[in-house]
C-alpha cells in the first residue's frame, strides 16, 4: 500500500511505473481508479527508457558491478530468452517518463479496466479481482505467469466507497486473502488524511508492504541546505514496513527514507537518504532541523 | 532441547517455575503491537512453548484471521515444532479464518452468525478431546482487530465472543491467547471495545520500538505486565517486566539494555 500525499500525486509515479514494468513483461493488469474512464490512464504510462541513452547505460555497467545478489540473475534470464530479444520480456526499471508506452502494450485483452467512481459497495472491484486472479492460480510448483492488480486512490472522496469504512477494510481483507493463492500482487494507494486516525492505521496493519509518499516544497532554503542535489528532488518516499511472510523476521533496512527524483526530467532515480550522524552527548541528530520526517511520530531524532 | 536455560520471556510469564498446572492455564493474555514493531513472534513463541513436549496434555486451538497453515507452519518449524504432525496428533487444531464472512442481521437471531457458530466448534474441539486434555486447552487469535472486521465492525460481537471464550478459562481452566493492534485503538477518542477487552486480561505483552527506532541488533522492547504473577515460592503478586529483543529465524533473544555482548 502507498500512502498518498494531498500536496503532489508523486504516488502516481509509483503506479505507473508498477503498471508498465508488467506491461512490458506480458503480465497481465487490472486497473481500478476513481476516474470515470480509466483506461485514458494508460496512455500516460510510460515507455522503457531507450538503450541509445549511452550514458545512463555506462553508468548501469558500473552499478551492475555492485548489483546485489538478486539483481543479478538477470543475465540468466537474457542467456535463457534468446528468441525473445525483440519482444521486451526482460526485466526493466528504468522507464522514460517523456515517452509513452507503445499502444500494443495495453491494447489487448491483457488490461482490464474498473471505474470505482460510481460503485454503490466495493462488490464490484471485489468480483472483478476475484475474476481476474483466477488466472493465476498459485499452484505448487511452476507458474507461468504473474498478475498485477493497481488501485488507485481508494476510499477517494468522488467514490461512493469513500464513506464505507467497514467495506473497504473486509474488501482489503477479502483481497489478501485471494492474493495468497494466486501468483498475483497488488498496490493499493490511498489518501491517508481522508481516513480517520483509528482507520488509518487499520489500513496500514493490513498492508504487507506499507509506503508513503511526500512532496518536497519548492524553494525551501533550509532544505536547500541540508539536502545535496534538492533542486532536483521532487519528493520523499519512506519505507514503512516490509512483508514478512513465512518468516518472523524483520527485515531492517539500510535506509527508508529516499528521495525521488527527475533526472531530465525524463528518469525517476530514488537516492537514500542518510540520517546525519547522532550526538552522543545529547542524543540529537545535527541533521534534525530539515523537518523531513516520514515517520508517523515526529522527534528529535526524526529525519 | 526442550530443557533449555529461561529465557526473559519465560521467567516474566512465569514459564519455568512449574510445567503442572501449566502457569498460563485460566488465564488471559493480550499480545498489544504497532505497526512500527510488530508482535507476532511472541505469539509464535507461546505457541511454540504451549505445544512443547514438557506439557504433553496442552492443546492449542488457533483462529486464523491473519495467515493461512503455510505460512505458520514454516515458522513454526524453524522453531523447532512440526504443527502438521501436532494437528495429526490432535494436539493443534487450525480454524482457517480467512474468508469468515461477516454475519448479518438475520443470521444472528437464527444463532447462525459467523462467531456463534465458530464458539459452538471450539466448545465442540475441547469437548471431543481426551480427559487429561479438556482443562489444558489453550484458544489463540491472530489477530483481533481482523475479527472486527470480519463483523463488519460490530465490536459488541466480537466482544460477545471474546467474553464467552472467557468463560471457557474459567469452566474449563482454558487459556486465550490473543494478539492485537494497540495503534488502532489509541487513537480513538472512546475505546470502550479495547477497555472491555483489557478488563479480562491477566497478562499484558506489549511490543514497541525503541526510542531510537529500528536497529539491526535490537529490533524493539517488550513489556510484561503479569497480574497475578505465581513466583517460585507460590505467593501471588504482580510482576511487571521490560526488555529488549532480537528475532531471528530460529529463536528470539531477550536481554536488558546494555547487557548484550
Amino acid at each position: 500500500m502507498i500512502m498518498e500525499d494531498a500536496e503532489a500525486p508523486h504516488h502516481m509515479l509509483l503506479l505507473r511505473n508498477f503498471m508498465s514494468q508488467g506491461l512490458v513483461q506480458n503480465q497481465p493488469l487490472l486497473y481500478a481508479s476513481p476516474a470515470k474512464d480509466p483506461r485514458g490512464f494508460l496512455g500516460t504510462l510510460p515507455c522503457p527508457s531507450s538503450s541509445k541513452d549511452e550514458k545512463s547505460r555506462n553508468h548501469d555497467t558500473e552499478q551492475e558491478k555492485g548489483l546485489r545478489i538478486a539483481w543479478q540473475y538477470k543475465k540468466y534470464f537474457s542467456e535463457n530468452i534468446d528468441d525473445h530479444k525483440d519482444s521486451k520480456q526482460e526485466f526493466c526499471n528504468d522507464f522514460d517518463l517523456r515517452k509513452p508506452l507503445e499502444r500494443h502494450f495495453y491494447s489487448g485483452q491483457r488490461v482490464d479496466c474498473v471505474s470505482i467512481k460510481d460503485s454503490p459497495n466495493p462488490a464490484t472491484l471485489h468480483d472483478r479481482c476475484a475474476t481476474f486472479l483466477a488466472q493465476f492460480p498459485r499452484n505448487d510448483g511452476s507458474f507461468s505467469c504473474m498478475g498485477r492488480i493497481a488501485i488507485q486512490s481508494l476510499c477517494a472522496p468522488q467514490c461512493e466507497l469513500s464513506n464505507m469504512d467497514w467495506d473497504i477494510l473486509s474488501f482489503i481483507r477479502s483481497l489478501k486473502s485471494m492474493l495468497r493463492s494466486a501468483n498475483a500482487v497488488a498496490i493499493i494507494t490511498f489518501p491517508p488524511s481522508l481516513l480517520s486516525p483509528s482507520f488509518c492505521k487499520r489500513w496500514q496493519h493490513m498492508a504487507d508492504v506499507l509506503l508513503s509518499v511526500k512532496a518536497i516544497p519548492d524553494e525551501d532554503k533550509e532544505l536547500g541546505k541540508l539536502l545535496t542535489g534538492y533542486q532536483d528532488m521532487v519528493g520523499f518516499l519512506n519505507v514503512h514496513k516490509i512483508a514478512r511472510i513465512n518468516t518472523q523476521v524483520p527485515m531492517i533496512l539500510e535506509a527508508t527514507t529516499f528521495s525521488i527524483k527527475l533526472q531530465k526530467r525524463r528518469f525517476i532515480v530514488l537516492e537514500c537518504l542518510n540520517q546525519a550522524p547522532i550526538d552522543g552527548s545529547s542524543g540529537t541528530s545535527y541533521g534534525t532541523s530539515g523537518g523531513c520526517s516520514g515517520s508517523s511520530k515526529s522527534g528529535a531524532l526524526d529525519f | 532441547m526442550e530443557n533449555r536455560a529461561l529465557n526473559l520471556l519465560d521467567e516474566a510469564l512465569g514459564l519455568g517455575y512449574q510445567t503442572d498446572p501449566w502457569p498460563l492455564r485460566g488465564r488471559v493474555v493480550l499480545i498489544e503491537d504497532c505497526v512500527e514493531t510488530s508482535g507476532c513472534f511472541v505469539l509464535y513463541q507461546l505457541l511454540k512453548r504451549t505445544l512443547s513436549s514438557q506439557s504433553p496434555n496442552n492443546t492449542v486451538i488457533f483462529l486464523a484471521f491473519s495467515h493461512p497453515l503455510s505460512h505458520y507452519d514454516r515458522i513454526l518449524r524453524k522453531l523447532g515444532c512440526n504443527l502438521v504432525a501436532q494437528r495429526e496428533n490432535g494436539r493443534f487444531f487450525f480454524f482457517d479464518m480467512l474468508k469468515l464472512l461477516c454475519p448479518d442481521e438475520k443470521e444472528e437471531r437464527n444463532g447462525k452468525g459467523g462467531f456463534i457458530s465458530l464458539y459452538w466448534k471450539i466448545q465442540n474441539t475441547i469437548r471431543a478431546l481426551p480427559e487429561n486434555n479438556k482443562n489444558h486447552a489453550t484458544i489463540m487469535i491472530d489477530d483481533m482487530s481482523l475479527m472486527e472486521v470480519a463483523a463488519h465492525g460490530s465490536s459488541d460481537h466480537v466482544l460477545d465472543f471474546m467474553h464467552y471464550c472467557h468463560t471457557l478459562t474459567s469452566e474449563l481452566g482454558c487459556s486465550l491467547i490473543t494478539l492485537n493492534h494497540e495503534d488502532i485503538y489509541t487513537s480513538m477518542e472512546r475505546p470502550a471495545f479495547m477497555l472491555q477487552i483489557k478488563y479480562l486480561v491477566d497478562v499484558l505483552i506489549k511490543t514497541e520500538p525503541l526510542a531510537t527506532g529500528l536497529a539491526a541488533d535490537v529490533h524493539g522492547q517488550l513489556t510484561v505486565l503479569n497480574w497475578g504473577f505465581c513466583n517460585v515460592k507460590g505467593s501471588s503478586n504482580n510482576k511487571i517486566s521490560n526488555f529488549h529483543f532480537k528475532v531471528k529465524e530460529n529463536s528470539v533473544e531477550y536481554f536488558y539494555p546494555g547487557t548484550r555482548t
